[in-house]
Parts: C-alpha cells; structure tokens; sequence
C-alpha cells in the first residue's frame, strides 16, 4: 500500500506541479499585463463557471460524450468491418484503400454543411460528422494489425488445413488487437472533436445542448470563461475515454497485448 | 532410433521429382531440379549456405508451395491430401506459439482448425512426454524459457500424430547445450511415435547426429550437390558426439561446404 501511493505520488507530483505553474502563470500574466477579461478570463473565472454551472456544463458534456461514443462506436464497427474486408480481399483493398485515405484528409468543416443538409440539424448530423472523423485509423490499424499475422503461423494454419474463415478468427483478428487497440484510442480523440465539430455547426437540437453549443454561443456573447470552461471539460471527456479504452485493454485485452 | 523401416515399405512418404521453384523476377531458381524421396522411418538433414533454398525446399515438400515445374508426389494419399495435411506436421524456428494461448490452447490448436475431437489424455502425455509439468500447461508462452517454447511447439506437432515432421531450424535460437540436449529428447520422441523427420539446419552437428542421410545444397541456383550417408546405428546417445568419427564426418561435410 506504502509503495503504491509512493509511485502514485511519483507520477502524480510532476505533472500536478506543472499544472500549478501554468495557471500561476497565466494568471500572473493577466494582473501584470492588464489583459482584457473578455479577451482571457483569469483562472479564478473560469474555475467559478466550472463550480457555479457545473449542472448546466456536466448535461452538455453528458450530451456530448454521447454523440461521441455513438459515433465512434459505429466507427469501430465499420472501420473493423472494413478492415476485415481489406485483408481478405487483395483486389478491393487495392480498388478502395485510396478513397479510405479521402476521409482522413476531407475538411471535415468544409463537409459538414452538406451532412446536415442531408441527415438535418440536431444529433443524427453530429454523430455522422463523428463517426466520419473518427473511422479512418480503426481502418487502418486493423488492416494493417491483420495483413502483418505472422507469415509462418499462417503457413502452421493451411498446413492443418484452417479454413478462411478460422484463419480470420484465431490467427488474423488476434495478431491485430494491439494494433486495433491504438487506432481506436487515437479515434476516441477524434470522436470528441468531432462531436464538438459538430455540435458547432448541427447542435441546435432543442433542449440537447453538448459542449460544442456552449463553446459557439460563449464565443458570440464574449464569455471566454464559459468557452474556456466548456474546452477544459471536453479535453477531459477525450482524455476519460481515451483512458477507458486503455483500461480495457489492460484489464479484458491483455492476453492479445502482452506477447 | 525410430521404428525402422521394414523392407517391404520402399513407398516414398513424399517424393519429389525434378521440383523447380521459380520465383517471379528472381533471375536464378531458388530451387532447381531437386530429386529427393522421405521414406518411412527415415530422417533426413539438410544444409547449405544461408540463401541457398533450405527453406523453400522445406515448403515444396509440405505441400505449402507448388513447384513451378517438376512434381511432388505424396504416394501415401492420407500424407497430404489437398485440404489439410494431417500426416504431416512442421516446426518452424522460434517455436511460434501464439502468445495469447496458454500452452494448453496451442496445444489443442491442431484439433481445432482440422475438427477433430481432442484428447485431453494425448495432450497430457505429450506435454509430458517433452517435460513440461502440469503447472506449465496453464503459462502463456511469454512466460516461458526458449528451451520450453521449443519443446511445446514439438509437442504439438506431434498431436495429430504425423508420419512426417518438417523441421524448420528448431533449435536455432538456443544454446549449444540446450540444443544437444533438445536432440536426444527428439530422438527418444521419434522412438515412440515413429515418424519421419526433414531437418533443416546451419548446425553440422546437429544435422549428423539426428539424421540417416545428409544433403548439401549450394545457393543460386538452390541445388542438391552432395548426398552424404551417415553409418551410425540406431540408439545414438551424446557420446557419440565426442568420438573421433564423428568430429571426422563433421570435417568432411564443413570441407564440402567450404567448397561451394
């Protein structure tokens, strides 16, 4: 127990030390500069909105984070799917894979108008903007996870005559799991700026606001306490589930991860 | 050192005739016009230079790969039939476990992908049979030493009992001792269970000391040059690594190599 909490307080200290000369800083910087409140809030601003509208904040993060794990959930689907069909079909990986590098690079920004057009203004936009943000590197880990099987133990399998379908479920998917594992932890990043993306642009649905709606009306009123108290809480959101997503690994994954 | 074989059986276990393998846009075949046969009870070595096909060959002779030219005939229809080549079994370097089965779930991997039903009590006597213990069965490989990886991944290749076992330079990652020591327990496995044996190995040692007849390849293109006849009787024990015969055929087949 001793020794737990010295290596909690080892790992905690210097980021927590950091954290501390930073807001000392930014704080030093607004009295001494004679920076306008409106232009950056001092920490003590933005710490009472978190406080004070904690309710109001902790439902638009809720409402957030739900479009997000939605999103990134069919992202997850689709993107395995996908991948799944890119190793085992050489001509349609040949014929497809370039037009999956297209979702990487779109302005997502750019295109979001256009997604509202089509699914409306409200949730369904925001979590198509999200999952399309967030499906390229599960595509890309996992087929690349699944093409890099070892090439002996594939020759181990057709030797006792495996067939496709059991070379996939207990050679391919399992080589790529830590693979997955790391494409889906840089996707949840994504799915919370996406959700944010898309709140910005689709989040109007009545009574369903998500954090991206708090940052786009804080800005129009100049409350860059409540803007910048919204930013705080949607960082945590994708550091929560990044977070998550490493403890499944850890805890559930681990025989896949620890070779 | 297996059950020998009886004179009647002249039935190659797999025979390869003039097998050519070209691999595209390579200029030299990797292997050409190889001529060998796998008899019953017999256990054969090859080695060469690194490059020189060793592997490949090893490949042809389990079906994994077709000759570009030449035949492969396995005259024993059981030995390889087209879906699935439960008479034969190979052992690659490095064991190849997958890490994220227990030794116990490699092991039954072979009933697995042929649907067969499993026999715990084989398993059991296997794993045994090449020293691990019961507390053993449930560790990942990860958590294994390279000498007992090895070992499992023998012991699982001889789960389907195969007439033939394909060795892919098995003991290439452990020591010298160790490796002379894996040998003998291969050597006491093959008297059990009779199966023939294909070695490949950079290990001249290794290669006499396990094998009826030895075969030297040289590279570019791969080609068997020289067959040598190795006179040792069954029952070989480590001693016979230390007399003067033996460090004499080592000689001989280092000099032909150097000759390449």
């Amino acid at each position: 127990m001793k020794k737990l909490i010295m290596h909690g307080l080892r790992v905690g200290i210097p980021p927590g030390l950091c954290l501390f000369v930073g807001i000392l800083c930014w704080d030093l910087l607004i009295r001494l500069g004679n920076i306008d409140r409106y232009l950056l809030p001092t920490p003590r601003a933005v710490f009472d909105v978190l406080v004070g509208r904690s309710g109001d904040l902790l439902a638009a993060a809720r409402v957030t984070l739900h479009s997000a794990v939605v999103g990134f959930s069919l992202s997850l689907l689709g993107g395995l799917t996908v991948a799944t069909l890119f190793s085992e079909f050489r001509w349609l990986r040949r014929g497809c894979y370039p037009y999956a590098i297209f979702l990487h690079t779109v302005p997502i920004v750019a295109i979001s108008p256009l997604i509202i057009t089509w699914f409306g203004y409200g949730g369904k936009s925001v979590v198509v903007i999200t999952f399309i943000v967030s499906l390229f590197p599960i595509i890309t880990s996992a087929t690349n996870g699944m093409l890099e099987a070892d090439s002996e133990l594939k020759e181990l399998f057709k030797l006792y005559g495996a067939s496709r379908w059991a070379v996939l479920w207990k050679l391919k998917f399992p080589s790529a799991v830590p693979q997955i594992i790391s494409g889906a932890q840089t996707a949840s990043g994504l799915a919370i700026v996406g959700a944010i993306i898309g709140e910005f642009f689709a989040g109007h649905e009545a009574g369903r606001y998500g954090l991206g709606y708090y940052i786009f009306s804080a800005q129009g009123q100049f409350r860059t306490d409540i803007l910048l108290a919204s930013v705080i809480l949607s960082t945590l959101l994708g550091v929560g589930l990044f977070a998550v997503i490493a403890l499944f690994a850890k805890t559930v994954l681990y025989r896949w991860i620890n070779h | 050192m297996s059950a020998s074989p009886a004179p009647s059986q002249h039935t190659a276990l797999v025979r390869l005739i003039d097998a050519t393998v070209q691999f595209p846009g390579q200029g030299m075949p990797t292997l050409q016009k190889i001529n060998l046969e796998v008899k019953p009870g017999e256990n054969i070595a090859v080695v060469g230079p690194s490059g020189c096909g060793k592997s490949t060959l090893l490949r042809v002779l389990a079906g994994l790969l077709q000759p570009s030219d030449g035949k492969r005939i396995a005259i024993d229809e059981k030995t390889c039939t087209s879906s699935g080549q439960k008479e034969l079994a190979m052992v690659f370097q490095d064991a190849r476990l997958l890490p994220w089965r227990t030794v116990w779930g490699n092991m039954q991997l072979p009933y697995e992908l042929t649907g067969e039903a499993v026999d715990k009590k084989r398993l059991e006597e296997l794993l045994e049979l090449t020293g691990l213990h019961k507390k053993d069965f449930h560790k990942y490989p990860r958590m294994l030493s390279g000498g007992m990886k090895m070992r499992v991944a023998v012991a699982r290749s001889l789960v389907l009992n195969p007439n033939l076992l394909l060795l892919d330079e098995p003991f290439a990652a452990v020591d010298d001792l160790l490796r002379e020591q894996l040998n003998l327990e291969l050597l006491k496995l093959q008297k059990q269970f009779g199966f023939s044996t294909v070695l490949v190995t950079h290990h001249i040692g290794e290669a006499l000391f396990l094998s009826h007849r030895l075969f030297i390849m040289s590279a570019n293109p791969g080609q068997i040059t020289e067959e040598v006849p190795i006179p040792w009787p069954e029952n070989r024990t480590g001693d016979l690594r230390v007399s003067p015969e033996f460090a004499q055929l080592c000689g001989k087949v280092k000099h032909l190599l150097r000759q390449l």
